[in-house]
């Protein structure tokens, strides 16, 4: 059996007004979800009376600033806070303002626009090595560099030794 | 004049091995204020479904916590079957709902036992976990693991339960009554116990509400809520009804912990005495494109799993409130006005789970 949702798109500037309405009508505010979309942010506002589930929904741009709620939902702050945290988010007016300290995470706001997975680039062919290719375009100069070092390295083993002896 | 201190409680302290903080502001013995703090160990398994296929995550959903482990995976793939409009078994709706419940069994044994130590009852706690080696034993025989079940998966259930040891399960579980009705007559009835309990931590009904508290901390203030009422699963076939009390103290707590105990050994009978034959699953086509809110009642309170997917492999977000993430602002009020002698006790009975708070 499925529970019967609902989401209701308001405009960000509408939510606190929103948000008062279903405190008044005995609303418990569930949670404050968030959602990352391509160039914005989904915040969702759970609510739930006698077991009747209600959601504000609400979209807000990377630079936009958001009131927060916890003057009507004291609840709110952790909520708020985390979303701050993990998503980037710039909430004013928490009753309980961590300034970014209640996650501590490898790296910031890993939720946020700019660190949402892009798409891998196709894989271009190896290229060779520069080595290689004077190699294969000479087979012979590789060894022959070879052999001159050797032929090196042996006379001044044979100077050492002769100086030994 | 009284002195005001500043006193850290965690994030190791002895009756919490689990890292949760909390700055005590004292007047003398007298708590005034409390400051949580957590994210020490925060794991960032949301993050994960951008590398996990939605199929292959249910296993990283069992892993969000080891107490309530099935029901994570329980309510994240609940959520994907409802967007992809598959139609479960009702075969495997009950083994969910028997599973589930052997979940709330062996956790709350384990909350009393945890509970009883941190009030320094040490042969209380012992008995509780023996009591609590037989649910586990239940659970590695049908399930193959004591900690994480791994039964879940989009689309049904790994395995099926016999008719007949499922009502060797029933039976081991009736007698197990004997043994769990004498060990929290201690809880309910005990001097000593009742002592440490009542009176302390209060959290009124009005507060349990506006701070929207959920489980068993928001029925033990008189507030009768219980997702599963909702009828997710095979609970719409069965018979319940949410476990209240009322003083909303310590001890009220500890109370509604107990009766939802025996609550789930029905709940097991029930659904024993229900199970269809047929099929544990379904084959999954597709890819989830959609949205939706899966709520469920774990032994500590509504969880929500929240999933949204565009269509493929990979989902878009996936989100878990877990209940005492939403129980933190409660503490706060039940710490304040408390003595400092009294805070374990009053941490323990909201029967914190940091492992989910920090998925």
């Amino acid at each position: 059996m499925s529970e019967p949702q609902e989401i209701i798109p308001i405009e960000k500037d509408a939510l606190l007004g929103a948000v008062s309405d279903l405190f008044a009508q005995g609303y418990r505010m569930v949670q404050i979800g968030c959602t990352t979309l391509e160039n914005a942010y989904e915040l969702n506002y759970s609510f739930d009376k006698d077991y009747h589930f209600k959601n504000l929904r609400i979209t807000a741009k990377p630079e936009d600033e958001i009131q927060s709620i916890s003057v009507i939902y004291p609840n709110a702050f952790l909520y708020e806070n985390e979303i701050h945290d993990l998503f980037g988010i710039k909430i004013k007016n928490i009753s309980v303002d961590y300034k970014g300290s209640l996650y501590r995470t490898a790296i910031k706001t890993p939720f946020s626009i700019g660190n949402l997975p892009k798409p891998e680039p196709p894989k271009e062919p190896k290229k060779a090595p520069k080595q290689q290719t004077e190699m294969a375009k000479n087979p012979a100069a590789e060894p022959r560099q070879q052999t001159e070092a050797a032929n090196k390295q042996l006379d001044i083993f044979q100077a050492q030794k002769k100086e030994t002896e | 004049m009284a002195r005001t201190n500043v006193i850290p409680f965690g994030p190791q302290h002895p009756v919490l091995p689990e890292p949760i903080h909390f700055e005590l502001i004292t007047e003398d013995e007298l708590i005034v204020d409390a400051i949580p703090s957590i994210g020490f160990v925060h794991r960032g398994l949301e993050k994960l479904v951008e590398q996990r296929d939605f199929i292959d995550y249910a296993y990283v959903a069992d892993r969000i916590c080891g107490l309530c482990s099935f029901m994570h995976s329980m309510g994240y793939c609940q959520a994907v079957e409802q967007i992809m409009a598959i139609e479960v078994p009702e075969r495997c709706q009950y083994l969910r709902v028997i599973w589930a419940e052997l979940g709330r069994l062996h956790s709350h044994i384990f909350w009393l036992g945890v509970a009883a130590d941190a009030f320094g009852f040490e042969s209380l706690f012992m008995q509780s976990l023996r009591i609590r080696e037989l649910v586990l034993n239940i659970i590695e025989e049908t399930t193959g693991g004591r900690v994480i079940f791994g039964m879940n998966k989009v689309g049904g259930v790994k395995r099926d339960i016999d008719a007949d040891t499922l009502k060797g399960i029933v039976n081991r579980l009736i007698n197990m009554k004997k043994d769990l009705e004498e060990l929290t007559s201690i809880f309910v009835d005990d001097y000593s116990v009742k002592h440490r309990l009542v009176g302390v931590g209060v959290i009124a009904k009005e507060d349990a509400y506006r701070l929207g508290c959920v489980g068993p901390l928001l029925r033990a203030s008189g507030y009768a809520s219980d997702m599963r009422k909702i009828g997710y699963a095979a609970y719409k076939h069965l018979d319940i009804e949410p476990v209240v009390e009322t003083s909303g103290d310590c001890h009220a707590r500890c109370l509604v912990r107990v009766r939802e105990i025996f609550q789930s050994i029905d709940l097991i009978r029930q659904a024993a005495e229900k199970i269809p034959e047929g099929p544990v699953d379904v084959k999954v086509k597709g890819t989830p494109n959609g949205e939706y809110f899966s709520r469920i009642e774990q032994p500590r309170g509504e969880v929500i799993h929240y999933v949204k997917a565009n269509g493929t492999k990979f989902l878009q977000r996936f989100r878990v409130r877990t209940p005492t993430f939403c129980n933190i602002p409660a503490m706060i009020t039940a710490l304040k006005g408390s003595q400092v002698a009294d805070v374990p006790n009053i941490i323990l009975t909201l029967d914190p789970c940091i492992s989910c708070t920090e998925r």
